[in-house]
């Protein structure tokens, strides 16, 4: 088993989460696991991506080469475009529709739905609406994506549960709680969209 | 004990284990983490470990110096231009030698993710004649950092550790020890005479350095770091280098080839002549960063034989490696791409900064005058180059702004503003700005104090509530040292302040003042 996942989004909203989250799923299956992050000036607004590797073997490279991503998962539309020459030909894209709008020339919206929606695989979620419905703040979208994403991730969605509650533990259980709920839309989501 | 660590807390991890006393570092990017790391965990040393950030990368390597000193091990990081500021300390640290061991972290950034260059660390062991490490993975990081520390205090030498920004911000599985190393204690040097650099002494030290050059070499041929495995081709040979190795193995092409894995420098001379010998007629050299190796080996090898890497195109002279380096282009993965050009999406100063402000109001005074210029910074602020602010005309290296205002001004530039944040100008400002005051220099100096250091994630600055005080000190007279709150509401206050001094002919300091809104949200969370 081998996953290879491009994380992206823009600086600040919340990409390293995730990984942190696939992490420690990945730890609790014993499997190795390599994420290359980006820090420092990139992250003000910028665009952003992780390089996240799990597998049942040992891991070569920090980095996942072209052709060869399992998984884009974007919490931003055009970001997941910017990362298509990493996705292998049977890839999925997994991406928030909600545009974050901080440059000028922020290309015309159904243009960059478009795009996705040619991929042969992808889905497509409105995480926005999805945190509102379970009572969420729009921090806990980073969870809906991940949750869209269990089914392909190879992982048991209780380890990916598991690895959240470790993760967000020193912050209080009303914050645990409300992730575990975006975590479970976005899974619910995707399985109903598949 | 097995945890998920980034190679910077692998290397930290492997520091405390290692029975670490005292952590010198400037934050800088990809270097920060390693001392943030420490900073959290250094309470539960049972000794302690010194652990507050530093005023610049010298004020650090001679700090570490003062304790290796004393008799205990102290760990020095930077990113690689920090080295430039140490330099003079960590080249001469090589002739003093250490007493306590002494390692030295130095974080390149290829591809300058987060910099101004590309430069090569190894350049500089070279250049100090002193062994070198450069870990393949977070492992390694975690082992050799442990490693290091005896090789420096059994060669009495300090010992460079170099990473690349991969390596750095990238995080994997570490084996780490349950049975951390206790810290050396205090002990001073035996020799009283080998910290003097006077000629006589230093002459001696230096004549002893060179001695110990064949024993770093044999130590690198027979330490372990260094692999060569012989191919089933042997004409064929690969020298991989750090995470060269990695993307070398992800690529795949190693097959058949004889592999000769460098991680700790100097070469390794009779592995390499083993290479040749075994056959090698093509050696790829896989390196992150400059052709450092590829130029080496070509003094050591046979003209006969062919050298590709780097220099010669085989690989991309600029830009961080990776695994599709290796593979050629008509051979690669079919990839998709978006129909359409993406627009990119440069990061920017966070909407609410003071800095926005700060530019705001010098962008309307600058354009006041003809040819008003405006030398900047490295900092956020720096992102005030980009749109919509475009308001700097040069960003070189940390405290330039002042100095080349001054230059400037000297050579008739007027007006010349300068914009530094309070970080960077107790870095490497203050003493320009002395400069400027020395000679009354017709320059307007704005420091942007957001109270932190900033751009590498809001920690402590040096000269927090100093400022004001640091400035008169340096001989700006008092009525000249001025301070704004950099806020929407005071615009005509701030711009009248600036204007007032870019009309006074001679040095002049206007510091405006709003706490970083990332450290104030944080604050606020806790």
């Amino acid at each position: 088993m081998k996953k290879d996942i491009i994380l992206a989004g823009v600086g600040g909203q919340g990409i390293l989460s995730i990984a942190t989250v696939i992490g420690q799923a990945a730890l609790a299956e014993g499997w190795y696991l390599k994420q290359a992050e980006v820090h420092g000036m990139s992250q003000r607004g910028g665009e952003v991506q992780s390089h996240l590797r799990i597998s049942t073997e040992p891991i070569w490279s920090d980095l996942i080469p072209q052709g060869q991503a399992d998984i884009i998962l974007s919490l931003e539309p055009l970001e997941a475009l910017r990362y298509l020459p990493w996705l292998a030909p049977d890839g999925c894209v997994v991406t928030s529709s909600v545009p974050f709008r901080n440059i000028d020339n922020y290309p015309d919206i159904e243009q960059v739905y478009a795009a996705i929606k040619a991929c042969p695989k992808h889905v497509l979620i409105d995480t926005d609406a999805l945190v509102k419905e379970v009572n969420a703040p729009v921090q806990a979208a980073n969870m809906v994506l991940l949750g869209a994403a269990i089914p392909m991730l190879g992982v048991e969605p209780e380890i990916v549960k598991t690895g959240l509650e470790k993760v967000f533990a020193r912050k209080s259980e009303a914050i645990v709680a409300t992730n575990i709920r975006a975590l479970e839309a976005g899974y619910e989501y995707a399985k109903k969209s598949q | 004990m097995k945890q998920i660590l980034l190679g910077d807390e692998a290397i930290a991890q492997g520091a405390i284990d290692a029975g670490l006393s005292g952590v010198y570092a400037y934050p800088g990017t990809p270097s920060t983490e390693i001392t943030e790391y420490i900073q959290l965990r250094e309470s539960k040393a049972p000794q302690g470990i010194f652990c507050q950030w530093a005023t610049n990368e010298k004020t650090a390597m001679e700090a570490a110096l003062g304790m290796t000193y004393a008799g205990k091990r102290a760990l020095v990081c930077m990113k690689h231009v920090g080295m430039n500021v140490c330099a003079d300390a960590f080249v001469n640290s090589a002739i003093t030698g250490v007493n306590g061991g002494l390692v030295v972290v130095a974080a390149d950034d290829p591809s300058m993710h987060s910099s101004q260059n590309e430069q090569d660390s190894r350049f500089y062991a070279k250049f100090a004649l002193i062994p070198c490490f450069e870990p393949s993975n977070q492992q390694e990081a975690y082992d050799m950092t442990r490693q290091a520390f005896e090789l420096s205090e059994k060669l009495r030498v300090p010992v460079l550790m170099r990473v690349t920004t991969r390596m750095a911000h990238s995080r994997a599985m570490v084996v780490t020890t349950d049975e951390p190393r206790p810290q050396n204690a205090h002990s001073l040097p035996d020799n009283p005479q080998h910290f003097i650099l006077l000629p006589a002494f230093a002459k001696r030290n230096y004549a002893d350095l060179l001695a110990q050059q064949p024993e770093f070499i044999r130590l690198s041929e027979e330490c372990g770091n260094n692999t060569y495995t012989k191919g089933t081709d042997p004409k064929r040979a690969i020298v991989a280098c750090g995470i060269g190795y990695n993307y070398m193995q992800e690529a795949g092409i190693a097959q058949g080839a004889s592999v000769l894995k460098i991680t700790q420098y100097p070469l390794p001379v009779a592995l390499i002549n083993r290479m040749v010998e075994d056959g090698a007629e093509d050696i790829l050299v896989a390196e992150e960063g400059q052709p450092v190796v590829e130029e080496l080996l070509r003094g050591m090898v046979p003209s006969s034989v062919r050298i590709r890497g780097r220099l010669t195109g085989a690989l991309p002279r600029m830009g961080e490696l990776s695994p599709d380096c290796f593979v050629a282009a008509d051979s690669q993965q079919p990839k998709a791409k978006a129909d359409f050009v993406l627009p990119g999406r440069p990061p920017s100063m966070c909407q609410g900064c003071g800095h926005r402000d700060m530019y705001t109001a010098l962008n309307e005074v600058a354009r006041e005058y003809q040819q008003a210029r405006i030398f900047g910074d490295i900092g956020c602020y720096t992102l005030g180059a980009l749109s919509p602010f475009h308001a700097i005309h040069s960003c070189v290296e940390m405290g330039a702004s002042i100095t080349m205002a001054k230059g400037a001004a000297d050579a008739g530039q007027y007006p010349a503003f300068a914009v530094i944040g309070d970080s960077t100008f107790t870095h490497s400002g203050m003493t320009g700005l002395l400069d400027c005051a020395n000679c009354n220099a017709d320059v307007v100096v704005l420091i942007s104090d957001n109270l932190t250091t900033g751009m590498t994630g809001g920690q402590d600055s040096a000269g927090t509530g100093k400022l004001e005080r640091i400035c008169m000190a340096l001989g700006v007279p008092e009525e000249h040292v001025r301070t704004v709150v950099p806020l929407a509401k005071n615009m005509e206050e701030m711009k009248a302040v600036i204007r007032e001094e870019a009309n006074y002919h001679g040095t002049s300091v206007v510091i405006a003042r709003r706490e970083c809104i990332q450290t104030l949200k944080r604050k606020a969370r806790k």
